[in-house]
């Protein structure tokens, strides 16, 4: 993946950046085909070097006086000469052309880059709280925004680097032939990087919950699908089920259960967040309103919202678990197809993001 | 804590909780969607609340509220309780206390 500076917005978060992105892509195959050009693939055209033509005649080929040997072998066929020929030509011309979109692209986001900022700006003037690290100079952070969220989004990138990383060679591996042993590191593997990313995220809740309560780290497709912070458990088992085919009986039934407990704990923990909101309604209504002081009302609310930190540290929890439990019931290549099934299932979410943003912007 | 060892040996789930704790009221919600009836002690209203607390979290309980006790013995806090529950052991243990109504 691209990580020149045109990275230091993480993409994510402004699907408007996602052409950056794209170019990022498109310039990779730009410098992979610029390979032609290297000198010794290139064969000078015979149209600008006629003089050289009667040394060719010892060969024996008739015909065209715009033979030129290069080769041995190319002597005996003209026709390749040509088609060669032509195909450089066009070759060079498709290149200059996708230059010259590409520096066009730059150009386009460069200047919505810049217009962006502008705004980002004035909304920070306005007291909005702008949770990213894009500045107006570009280059430092907000001081709106905490530097823990800011490591956090950055943590982050990598951790989806990573993880795309991860699910192309699960894909690769279970695409050929591989040894049971060699499946259960990566499937170990895979679960820890889940693992870590509980962690990053316990860390900055205990920074700024809202933060990893809003999922505005997440691009919007996933944030949709929100549930305390992060993925619905059963839902995911809902969506993974068809692809641990074959499963035994017991698998069924194991899986089945944990499915229901999973829907039992979900159903507890959204209850308890339901009384969660209404204490804290309370408590920042309570007393009169309309008297313009409420210190004591905030007090006792930001006493109830400590209770949210916990809240999202059960909810990852549950998560925890829940892959736990799955990697115990499935066989090490069930898990694999699994983590596989699951990895691809968000991109396909991130990629409906910037999909949906795409739309948005140029509607035709 | 005398106090602590004799609500918590009581028959069936025990379950300490402090009214204002909404953790409590998810591990609540989570036994009566399994059929069962847990006593509540609602500790903050108790005059020894800290001393409550503190014996609780010497019994091995990993935060003071909630703390589930199933037959006398100590289950744990909200983690312990989600754990056993997806791992399928949460269920056998609360099934002599399960209720056949619903």
């Amino acid at each position: 993946m691209n990580t020149t500076s045109t990275h230091f917005v993480p993409p994510r978060r402004f699907e408007v950046y996602e052409p950056l992105n794209q170019i990022g892509m498109w310039e990779e195959s730009f410098k992979n085909n610029g390979g032609m050009y290297t000198p010794g693939s290139i064969i000078i055209p015979t149209n600008e070097k006629p003089d050289s033509l009667s040394e060719d005649t010892s060969h024996g080929t008739e015909g065209t006086p715009h033979k030129f040997d290069q080769e041995a072998s190319t002597s005996r066929h003209p026709d390749k000469i040509q088609r060669r020929l032509a195909q450089n030509r066009e070759a060079a011309r498709k290149s200059r052309l996708r230059k010259k979109a590409y520096v066009q692209q730059l150009e386009t986001s460069r200047l919505k880059l810049i217009h962006l900022e502008q705004e980002l700006d004035h909304a920070r003037q306005q007291g909005f709280y702008v949770g990213n690290g894009v500045d107006s100079n570009a280059l430092g952070f907000s001081d709106n925004m905490s530097s823990g969220i800011v490591a956090f989004e950055m943590e982050y990138g990598h951790w989806v680097e990573e993880q795309n990383r991860q699910i192309s060679e699960l894909r690769t591996v279970l695409h050929g032939q591989v040894s049971d042993i060699e499946l259960r590191s990566l499937v170990e593997n895979a679960m820890k990087h889940y693992f870590q990313l509980f962690r990053m995220k316990s860390a900055a809740a205990k920074i700024d919950v809202f933060y990893v309560m809003s999922g505005m780290w997440k691009t919007s497709a996933e944030r949709f699908f929100l549930w305390i912070g992060g993925f619905r458990p059963s839902e995911l088992l809902k969506v993974l089920l068809p692809h641990f085919d074959p499963l035994t009986d017991q698998q069924l039934l194991d899986v089945c259960n944990l499915r229901q407990s999973c829907q039992q704990a979900e159903d507890a923990l959204s209850q308890g967040m339901e009384k969660l909101q209404h204490t804290l309604a309370e408590s920042v209504a309570a007393g009169k309103l309309g008297e313009g002081s409420y210190i004591p009302q905030m007090t006792c609310a930001m006493e109830r919202l400590e209770a949210l930190v916990s809240f999202v540290n059960q909810a990852d929890h549950l998560r925890h678990e829940t892959l736990q439990q799955m990697h115990r019931i499935l066989t090490t290549r069930q898990a694999a197809r699994g983590l596989l099934a699951l990895g691809e299932y968000f991109q396909r979410l991130r990629a409906l993001s910037s999909s949906w943003a795409a739309r948005q912007r140029d509607p035709t | 804590m005398d106090k602590v060892m004799r609500m918590s040996s009581e028959k069936g789930v025990v379950i300490f909780t402090k009214s204002s704790c909404c953790l409590c009221y998810a591990v609540q919600i989570l036994f009566r969607d399994l059929r069962v009836q847990p006593t509540i002690h609602e500790i903050d209203n108790d005059p020894d609340c800290r001393e409550i607390e503190k014996a609780l979290l010497r019994v091995g309980c990993s935060t003071a509220v909630p703390a589930v006790f199933v037959g006398g013995k100590l289950v744990g806090s909200t983690n312990e309780v989600m754990s056993l529950h997806l791992s399928g052991s949460l269920v056998p243990l609360i099934k002599p206390y399960q209720s056949i109504l619903y």
